[in-house]
């Protein structure tokens, strides 16, 4: 029985316990569960562990695979670096529902049918939103509604691709497809809401930048991530996502550059990221599902890092835009290494985890002899460099004095930076140990010199290109418009001019219902109306006292008119 | 106390001159790094000598410079989404 209970389960519990749990008994529970977690995770064997009926289904609550046990290493890892960083600063409600938000991500990874995944996806959507909306501000709770309304509305969908996939195969297995049919195009829509693809990416860029400095850490790795994990599993191969996938590469690039915010410079770049995995998987070979899942371990960990020094910023200075911040790298010098340190390596610089994990997805385009795909790949990963590598700690840490002189990061906050600094190190450095435990056998060499020459030049020479278009990408106080702008305002304001213009024909409407209603009532009284007495012959018609006998002539009539009607 | 001290290290510009020289010089190096060591390219243009500096700088000028363009249609004031009643 053990066997079937999931490794997410004791996240769980352990989101229910922080509640009524006080003071160190409550940092010990969030310290020591994701641990526990952990430890959990890797006792998980290979292949399905055992079924549950459930009405005539199979239910498989868990199911073990080197690259499920990669994703749930990962996001147990972020619960506990998060929690970490998190837990003196956060409230015990956020603290419990990013908990029950990593339950939901862990267990997916462990979900062997499409009935127990859709569970601890919604999971995911319900306990992400409480976080949105534990920011506490006014923004912050309409960018939840509007992050919930988008999930949900993705959970439908994803629910009736399954549906369909159900009654189709009869079968509730988790097993690769392509999307050929509308049920397995649903389930694909659905996933791709939760990977923040086009048309419907606006959501990340419009929630995670509300929700409390250390709100946003959780939020950067769970959601999307998972939807890499979901699109690996079922739709290995996809061609329709190599083109998603780089427009999401491009989209993020081109966004993050004109925002001001520096915690949506960070959002509009995990778009840009998962853009690569989800490129990734669309070229479907085995190197290139090893590059997605490489690449989204490694993601997880430096972008947490970028979104932990953003939030250490945001946490001492209260200031969360480009132009109201700078020079900040003499007083806060920890947070400004490790900030570097998350740049470089979502900038995939030699040395860090980054190069070691983003190279085997171009080398895996490059092998398939897809030459767009590799020089758009190549082109996004200087776009990188430009967008998060230099600009977000430039604008951060340097650019010019601002005169703010905030401390250093208290010291979870900066043990939690510097776990995932040493890890981006350790993998760049070390990549055989990320590789070893990838789901296919690693035949790729990380560091040749070539590469090293190519991928040095690249980025380099993006960073000259930064400081000599300084002029040109000077922050302005703005927000760029997205999709988000047809349901935020052109629908309604479509609503309001329908409305407006409803006046008059409203007026109209109602006048003619009064007119008809007056003449409905003449034709009662008319025909039904009895004043006075009872059998005057003032009555209406239908309401006067007639003879028996021309009743009994009416009735012969109407027979004889239906036996007449019934012989034509 | 003249303006050299009051000034952030890395303001003085007698700093970011020096800086743009040792950044200048490391530019120099790797692209001449690649008459040492052979690149290998897959489409013949990326084993060109120094195409990746020149496609990097290239690529992320004409980022900015679309992102500049777009910029002139989406950008609105930041106050854009409020609503009138709003506090935030």
């Amino acid at each position: 029985m053990p066997e079937l209970l999931s490794p997410a389960l004791i996240l769980l519990v352990a989101a229910v316990a922080i509640g009524p749990a006080r003071g160190q008994l409550r940092t010990a529970l969030v310290l020591l569960a994701p641990l526990l977690t952990l430890w959990a995770v890797w006792q998980v064997p290979d292949g399905v562990q055992g079924t549950v009926g459930f009405l005539s289904y199979q239910i498989e609550p868990v199911e073990g695979s080197p690259l499920r046990r990669l994703f749930a290493t990962v996001f147990a890892l972020m619960a506990f670096v998060g929690g970490l960083y998190a837990f003196r600063l956060a409230r015990w409600y956020e603290l419990a529902a990013a908990y029950a938000y990593a339950a939901g991500a862990i267990g997916v990874s462990f979900a062997g049918d499409l009935i127990s995944l859709f569970l601890y996806w919604e999971l995911m959507a319900l306990f992400s939103t409480v976080v949105v909306w534990c920011g506490g501000t006014p923004a912050a709770r309409a960018a939840g509604i509007r992050y919930a309304i988008m999930h949900l509305l993705g959970g439908v969908v994803l629910k009736v691709g399954i549906e369909g996939v159900v009654i189709g195969t009869g079968s509730i297995q988790i097993r690769p497809m392509l999307a050929q049919d509308f049920n397995s195009w649903m389930i694909l829509c659905g996933i791709l809401v939760n990977a923040a693809a086009p048309p419907l990416s606006a959501w990340l860029a419009d929630a995670y930048p509300e929700s409390s400095p250390t709100g946003s850490v959780f939020l950067s790795a769970f959601t999307t991530k998972t939807a890499v994990l979901a699109l690996i599993l079922l739709f290995p191969g996809e061609p329709v996502l190599v083109g998603v996938g780089l427009f999401m590469v491009m989209y993020g690039i081109i966004y993050a550059l004109l925002e001001n915010d520096i915690r949506r410079i960070l959002a509009y770049s995990i778009v840009n990221q998962v853009g690569f995995m989800v490129c990734a998987v669309g070229i479907g070979t085995e190197l290139a599902l090893n590059g997605a899942t490489a690449h989204a371990f490694a993601h997880i960990l430096y972008k947490a890092l970028l979104f932990m020094s953003a939030g250490v910023v945001i946490y001492r200075t209260g200031k969360t835009r480009c132009t109201e911040l700078g020079g900040l790298y003499q007083t806060m010098p920890l947070t400004t290494l490790c900030c570097i340190i998350g740049a470089l390596s979502i900038s995939s610089f030699p040395l860090t985890s980054g190069f070691t994990t983003k190279s085997m997805i171009s080398q895996a385009a490059a092998n398939e002899g897809l030459v767009w795909v590799y020089m758009l790949l190549t082109a996004a990963s200087a776009g990188v460099f430009l967008h998060a590598g230099i600009k977000f700690p430039w604008f951060v840490f340097f650019q010019r004095d601002s005169g703010l002189r905030p401390k250093d990061a208290p010291w979870n906050m900066a043990l939690a930076m510097l776990i995932f600094a040493a890890l981006c190190l350790l993998i760049g450095v070390f990549p055989q140990y990320l590789y070893a435990l990838l789901p296919y056998p690693v035949d790729y060499l990380a560091y040749t010199p070539g590469k090293v020459v190519f991928y040095l030049q690249l980025l380099l020479f993006s960073g000259l290109a930064f400081f000599l278009l300084l002029p040109l990408m000077k922050r302005t106080e703005t927000i760029s418009l997205d999709v988000d702008w047809v349901w935020r305002r052109a629908i309604p304001a479509l609503v309001g001019w329908l409305v407006l213009c409803a006046g008059p024909a409203r007026n109209g409407a109602s006048r003619l219902i009064l007119a008809c209603r007056a003449l409905f009532a003449k034709f009662a009284i008319r025909y039904l109306g009895q004043p006075h007495t009872a059998d005057s012959d003032e009555r209406g018609v239908f309401a006067r006292s007639w003879p028996i006998g021309t009743t009994a002539l009416w009735i012969a009539i109407l027979l004889s008119a239906y036996v007449l009607a019934y012989y034509i | 106390m003249n303006d050299d001290q009051t000034q952030q290290f890395l303001s003085r510009p007698r700093v970011i001159r020096r800086l743009w020289w040792v950044f200048s010089l490391v530019l120099a190096l790797t692209v001449m790094a690649q008459g040492v060591f052979y690149v290998k390219g897959y489409f013949t243009v990326d084993s060109w000598f120094g195409f990746g500096a020149l496609y990097g700088f290239l690529c992320c000028l004409l980022m900015v410079l679309f992102a500049r363009v777009l910029g002139r249609l989406l950008k609105r004031p930041r106050d854009y989404y409020r609503e009138p009643d709003d506090n935030a």
